[in-house]
């Protein structure tokens, strides 16, 4: 085991664990955050995704080590209950999910593209999501969200 | 989810004192002489069974079906709110909980808003009733003089009580008696609204919502280790070396039953690893043949022939034209996003499980079997799971779960199937063959229909019999005995669900051959045969009409008759601009299907869009236009979510998915192997509704699927002219077909 300060929200947090732990057991079990969710393991569906450094990664696969140095964002940081970020008021307001397993990971990786790019067609929403997998099939609701985010953020 | 106890209680402590705040008498079972009550008041008899008044200004409705995002937590409290005359925001839901709430058995087949919806509008209109009774007596005027708002009871000559007052003098702690009318559609605010859903805010902000989110003191983290193929048993394995790695609490094994415990979760995975590399196992070829040869060893298994119905209409004309034709499903995978978790805990013999099984009482029943201990000493409490489309792993990973906590000395246990457990062990949508075969008279009436269908079960949930229906079950050392399961009766059916005709077919017969034992473990998955049914009549609908030279929507509405069918038939041509006798171009084309799921349920037709690409193979559907007639509707936009979910899940289904497996193992192991619809593959969906505030609601959470699956083969067969029968659609098969 190791120690390790992670730049997690804004904040500073310490955990000890071995260095090839990924991101996603430490952001879920010693820091308590829901957000982002073990959906394989694998890379393959985007659950786990968070931003380091404003760039959406797969938690479930990125060691402690390979993000240490980053900036640590999860969908808790990027807004509350009572100060919603725009995309998730969006999600909110779309009603854009069944179950919702899936939209950590939508949230996370909308959030990476609207930064880089406010005006972005469908075609570039669906392109940004692909690698992100939804079975209750609320993809045109999704990206109905990401637009409806995007005009407030433009705003 | 915060289950934490408050400081200086103890977690049992903590359990009992929950109890006493909720200590009402759990519904008394219906006696012989008793009134038949409507939906599940009538397993359910009492009153505070489904909603407690509390002096604090709220009230808490306990409901027995679980939310899956289906948004049920939301429709059930907008059916109480109106019949209460209370706000939405007042209204609280508690969902599954074997201390807590009615046993409605399992939250399946889109039923929840008929039986609970149904009981509670039922039990809130007594209530309120018993509320006004109080507050007459209160305030010395008659009860015809009250009025309610939002919980405050007000007398025409003023005059003011409200119900957070009353809480203590008006008793609900009695049998219901139904006789209260519920309020006329015209008197509702809030059923009929597109309420936001109430579960979906935490969703989105990290909240505790699902049941891997259930965090207890001195918890660990579990996982198990499942055998390489069905066959499989366990010969050997170094229990010793695995115990001695890092964080390592117990390693359990019994018989082919393995599974691991550890302080952190990534020290579970490893441990589990190692626990896969040091396991022998002795396999045996226990799987049918694949490809088309799966069907016909499925069609030759010994299952005798029943025949579900068989009418003769001997006015009917000789047939001039006949026709059959073979269609195919494979095994299918509910595919879960998250892969099944649950939590347990022992403490004192008794067992506490956190679970996201769609039925919590059928959960602790076999349970109570497995581990022999009486169904009271056991708790189930739900919690939200991801979306899972039926029976998957969700009440397997339960005992999975309590196996292991019996080792880690009362330490709560969380354990989360890995992404291969899921797809290697989660029940699977069965195989299935339809052989149709008709005739049309000389007028290209339909006068001879014949529906055969061959299919091993669609539901060995939990409780549905004797035996215990739970995967390590099968695996202890002293296995529970193997479960043959009957299949689901008419008139909802299960392998011959919607295999019956709505339309006036002239003579029709309808036989399934139920093959109780299946090779691959299978269950409920989201309308059990409907879908294959469907898929194969309405193809077949086409088949025919393309027979006669008629234009499949005026076929369709020829043979109609019921009122509500022709009108959705009617608004989905019409809302896609159909028209009649336009022809496929070679690469694009529409088709048209229909069914009111279960023959029973919300009545859906839908127009869909599809583009080919000849060269490679490659399916679009690009547009879908559904019409659906839902009885009542409760939250339009919760109706088209769940439409608009099920014509996409339905058309990736359709043309992506089928499980993979040699004669030993299945070989669908992660994503890789099991592609489904993504983003860029997604139809455009509208969704027309049709509502009838005067009718009684009808489920709709499977009603898109099986149409979704016929439109779009009809679709291709429009575009192409050549039509395809084997699901899925994948590419290669596409390719063969244009050939
Ligand atoms: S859990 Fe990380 S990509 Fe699926
Ligand atoms: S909403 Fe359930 S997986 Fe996307």
């Amino acid at each position: 085991m190791a120690t390790f300060t992670l730049q997690v929200n804004g904040e500073s947090k310490t955990v000890a664990v071995d260095s090839d732990t990924p991101l996603l057991y430490i952001l879920r079990n010693d820091l308590e955050l829901n957000g982002p969710k073990f959906g394989c393991g694998l890379a393959q569906c985007g659950a786990c995704t968070v931003l380091v450094d404003g760039k959406p990664v797969r938690s479930c696969v990125a060691t402690v080590t390979s993000v240490a140095k980053g900036r640590i964002t999860t969908i808790e940081g990027l807004g509350t209950l009572d100060r919603l970020h725009p995309l998730q008021r969006a999600f909110i307001e779309e009603q854009a999910c069944q179950c919702g397993y899936c939209g950590n990971g939508m949230v996370m990786s909308a959030k990476a593209l609207l930064d880089r790019n406010p005006r972005p067609s469908d075609r570039d929403v669906k392109a940004a999501l692909n690698g992100h997998l939804c079975r209750c099939a609320s993809h045109n609701r999704i990206v109905r969200a990401v637009q409806r985010a995007a005009a407030e953020m433009r705003s | 989810m915060s289950a934490t106890p408050p400081r200086g209680v103890s977690r049992r402590a903590f359990l009992e004192t929950g109890a006493l705040v909720v200590g009402f008498a759990l519904a008394p079972r219906l006696a012989r002489g008793q009134d038949r009550l409507p939906g599940s008041l009538n397993g359910n008899r009492r009153l505070d069974a489904w909603l407690r008044v509390d002096p604090n200004g709220t009230v808490t409705i306990f409901t027995g079906k679980i939310e899956l995002g289906q948004g049920i937590g939301t429709a059930l409290s907008q059916i109480a709110a109106d019949e209460l005359d209370v706000d939405l925001k007042r209204l609280d839901v508690v969902h599954g909980d074997t201390a807590r709430t009615p046993d409605e058995g399992q939250t399946a087949g889109s039923l929840s808003v008929e039986q609970s919806g149904t009981a509670l509008r039922f039990a809130c209109a007594e209530a309120r009733g018993i509320l006004l009774t109080a507050a007459a007596v209160k305030l010395g005027v008659p009860a015809a003089d009250l009025s309610v708002r939002d919980g405050t009871i007000g007398a025409s000559g003023g005059g003011r009580v409200t119900y957070w007052d009353l809480a203590g003098d008006a008793d609900l702690g009695r049998e219901a008696t139904a006789k209260a009318t519920p309020k006329p559609p015209s008197e509702h605010t809030w059923v009929g609204k597109s309420v936001r859903r109430r579960d979906i805010p935490k969703k989105f902000t990290g909240g505790a919502v699902y049941v891997q989110d259930v965090r207890l003191p001195g918890m660990v983290f579990g996982r198990v280790v499942r055998p390489p193929s069905p066959g499989a048993e366990l010969a050997s394995v170094d229990e010793a070396r695995v115990r001695s790695l890092p964080g390592v609490v117990a390693v359990v094994r019994d018989g082919s039953f393995l599974a691991v415990a550890a302080a952190r979760e990534e020290q579970a995975i490893r441990a589990r690893e190692a626990l896969k590399q040091s396991a022998r196992w002795k396999e045996t070829e226990s799987l049918p043949p694949s490809g088309d040869a799966l069907y016909r060893d499925l069609m030759a298994r010994p299952a005798p022939a029943q025949t579900v119905i068989e009418k003769t209409a001997p006015a009917a004309a000789a047939a001039v034209k006949t026709l059959d034709a073979l269609y195919t499903r494979p095994y299918q995978c509910h595919g879960s996003i998250g892969p099944s978790c649950a939590v347990a805990q022992w403490q004192d013999g008794r067992l506490t499980v956190w679970t996201h099984s769609q039925g919590v009482f059928p959960l602790r029943g076999d349970l109570a079997k497995a581990f022999g201990v009486e169904a009271k000493d056991i708790r189930c409490i739900h919690a939200e799971g991801a979306g899972c489309y039926g029976h998957n792993g969700a009440d397997d990973v339960a005992l999975d779960a309590a196996l292991l906590a019996r080792a880690t000395g009362g330490r709560p246990v969380k354990l989360q199937w890995m992404r291969d457990d899921e797809f290697m062990w989660e029940p699977y949508g069965s195989a299935m063959v339809m052989k149709l075969s008709g005739g049309i008279d000389a007028q290209g009436n339909v006068v001879a229909w014949s529906h055969e269908v061959w299919s091993h079960p669609h539901s060995t949930r939990p409780g549905s019999s004797s035996g215990v229906n739970l995967l390590a079950a099968r695996h202890l050392a002293r296995p529970s005995a193997p479960v043959l399961p009957a299949d689901v009766p008419q008139p909802a059916g299960g392998s011959d669900r919607n295999a019956i005709p709505l339309y006036d077919f002239g003579s029709v017969k309808v036989v399934k051959h139920y093959v109780a034992q299946a090779p691959l473990r299978t269950s409920a998955l989201r309308t059990l045969g409907g879908y294959a049914n469907v898929f194969a009549l309405e193809s077949f609908v086409d088949e025919l009409a393309a027979a006669a030279g008629a234009d499949p929507v005026e076929f369709r509405l020829r043979h109609t008759t019921d009122p509500r069918a022709r009108a959705v038939i009617e608004a989905a041509a019409q809302h896609a601009s159909w028209k009649p006798g336009a022809t496929g171009d070679g690469a694009r084309g529409r088709g048209v299907a229909f069914a009111r799921y279960k023959n029973l349920a919300c009545y859906c037709a839908m127009v869909a869009d599809v583009a080919v690409d000849r060269a490679w193979g490659r399916v679009r559907v690009t547009r879908v236009v559904a019409a659906v007639d839902a009885g009542q509707i409760v939250n339009p936009d919760g109706v088209v979510n769940q439409i608009e979910g099920g014509i996409i899940q339905s058309a990736s289904w359709t043309l992506k998915e089928s499980v993979r497996f040699d004669r030993t193992r299945v070989t669908t192991r992660s994503w890789v192997d099991y592609p489904i619809v993504r983003f860029d593959e997604v139809p455009e969906v509208e969704v027309v509704l049709l509502n009838r505030p005067s009718e009684r609601f009808l489920g709709v959470g499977e009603g898109a699927h099986g149409p979704a699956a016929a439109a779009i083969a009809n679709a291709l067969a429009h575009a192409t002219g050549r039509r395809l029968r084997a699901l899925p659609f994948t590419a290669e098969r596409v390719k063969q077909a244009l050939a």
